[in-house]
């Protein structure tokens, strides 16, 4: 259940946005990737997912070759994303939205135990089932693009800028669910400019800088290490 | 009360017409965005394959009038769908990543292409559809003579409308449709393969308008290959009328469209048959720029 990604390069047009970057995600693992506007954090989950080509180099699910697939088939091995900006679908009800998140399995006992959980995990997702997702909360549309990518029962979940726009205490209730998801047994990759929340949540962490993994670490030594102090975390 | 019973009833079975075609540009605007300016002429195809068709197999004399167009319908429908696949492989699907004006170009080019090559194949005289298929039966609603023909292409046109709005509303591959309308990136997202949507929206809009161009076929009893561009633009005003992009709005728009048409060529005068049908257009679109039925909620940011 390792995600494995070997020298990947990505393009938009001529400028390349990944210059041959190295990562490397172990079962159930947290792992976050931080670095600032512009570094190639969500263009990692975009080329993971399929909605970006990989020019050059491998990204391996499984021993499966993601980049070599169209978006809908990385859906199939497992891997579901919830993209920058939510991105639910604003005139489709809360229930129809969680419905097109498990558009990949055909098991509806399993599609029901599975919202039941989500149900569980967002109480309010259940009480505005049948509220358009375009009028819920920025909190409750995140909550909800979670849900809906769950939905898929993956085994890597791709989270790209949950607290973009949130308030503290939503961004640490959505925090704690994120950690709730991975002791079930869900791995996760974590794109957050919020580097703190990120680095305590997370057991490792890479940094990016214009394209490039600058470093590797621990979690907590990333916390400690002094230059991550200075970039991310607002020094001390 | 006759004239406008008259009236009412040939309103919406053009109407019904409108719609059909109508649906074909919303949807495939739903989903790319673009307009497909060749959609007037698959209608245009429609209108002259069932014309083929009818006077080649004789199969209204085999099967009985009803069931033999029925089954005329329905090849109509697969050819023209067939049709629009093709387009959208062949002018469309290269240019997906291109600045949205190639397409647009592409479109026109399309169209001038299939209207060109119903020109070449059939000539450019007006074809006249064989008078005896169905019987020119005239019955009684409400006590009112109605033609046949005018019912069955209203009960045609619904009866179609109906089953794609629950396709694209009761099925998981109709909310794909809607999923990919709405966002593409996130669609994919979910598994939906949105090439697959795009392309059974390309067979699902030029089957209906095929269908449309048969109705036409044999409401009127002739068609001329440039029918398509008139009936593509009143088609794709009762698509903004009724709020592109919107299923229900293009079935709305067009009956609204058939309806406003008639009584405004009966009671005002039929000269401003036309100049009612798009004033009609300005004015909504003056109250209500999204159209009837466009935009169900503002996405908040």
């Amino acid at each position: 259940m390792d995600l494995v990604i070997k020298d990947l390069k990505v393009k938009y047009g001529n400028v390349e946005a990944l210059h041959g970057i190295n990562l490397r995600v172990e079962p159930r693992e947290i792992v976050t990737i931080l670095g600032a506007n512009g570094a190639g954090k969500s263009t990692t989950l975009m080329a993971i997912s399929g909605l970006v080509p990989a020019c050059e180099g491998e990204i391996l699910f499984n021993g499966m070759a993601l980049h070599k697939m169209k978006p809908h088939q990385v859906v199939k091995t497992g891997v579901a994303q919830v993209p920058e900006g939510r991105r639910v679908f604003g005139t489709l009800t809360v229930a129809e939205n969680l419905h097109l998140g498990a558009f990949t399995t055909r098991d509806a006992a399993k599609e029901i135990k599975t919202r039941d959980w989500i149900y569980e995990l967002f109480p309010v997702l259940k009480e505005r089932r049948e509220q358009l997702a375009g009028t819920l909360s920025g909190g409750e549309q995140q909550m909800l693009a979670i849900g809906r990518a769950l939905m898929a029962d993956p085994k890597l979940l791709l989270l790209d800028e949950p607290s973009l726009g949130l308030a503290p205490l939503i961004i640490k209730r959505i925090f704690d669910t994120v950690r709730q998801i991975n002791e079930a047994g869900v791995t996760v990759v974590l794109v957050e400019q919020n580097a703190r929340a990120a680095l305590k949540l997370a057991h490792r962490g890479y940094v990016l800088e214009v394209g490039n993994i600058v470093l590797e670490d621990q979690a907590s030594t990333l916390l400690s290490n002094e230059d991550v102090q200075n970039a991310y975390l607002g020094g001390h | 009360m006759e004239e406008f019973f008259q009236q009412l009833t040939n309103g919406l079975a053009v109407g019904g017409i409108y719609a059909l075609i109508a649906l074909g540009y919303t949807m495939v605007y739903g989903v790319l965005k673009l307009i497909n300016f060749a959609h007037g002429d698959l209608f245009t195809l429609g209108a002259y394959l069932g014309f083929t068709l009818l006077t080649s197999f004789g199969l209204s004399d085999r099967v009985g009038p009803l069931l033999g167009v029925l089954i005329l319908a329905l090849m109509v429908m697969g050819l023209v769908a067939l049709v629009g696949m093709i387009l959208e492989r062949s002018a469309y699907k290269p240019l997906r990543q291109s600045p949205r004006l190639s397409a647009v170009v592409s479109a026109l080019g399309a169209s001038i292409f299939i209207q060109n090559s119903i020109m070449l194949v059939y000539g450019p005289n007006i074809q006249v559809y064989p008078h005896n298929i169905m019987p020119d039966t005239v019955i009684h609603l409400f006590g009112m003579p109605v033609p046949l023909m005018r019912i069955l292409i209203l009960v045609a046109s619904v009866v179609l409308m109906v089953a794609l709005y629950l396709f694209i509303q009761k099925t998981r591959t109709g909310t794909a449709i809607r999923a990919a309308a709405i966002d593409q990136g996130a669609a994919a997202l979910m598994g939906i393969n949105v090439d697959r949507v795009i392309m059974l929206v390309f067979l699902l809009g030029p089957a209906l308008g095929g269908s449309a161009g048969l109705m036409v076929g044999l409401y009127y009893g002739q068609v001329n290959f440039t029918m398509g561009w008139v009936y593509g633009l009143k088609a794709f005003t009762a698509a903004i009328l009724g709020g592109i992009g919107n299923i229900p709005g293009a079935m709305l728009g067009g009956l609204l469209l058939g309806l406003v048409e008639a009584l405004g060529a009966a009671y005002i005068s039929i000269a401003w048959k036309d100049a009612i049908a798009f004033g009609v257009l300005i004015f909504i679109l003056i109250v209500r720029p999204t159209g009837l039925l466009g935009e169900r909620v503002a996405d908040k940011i």
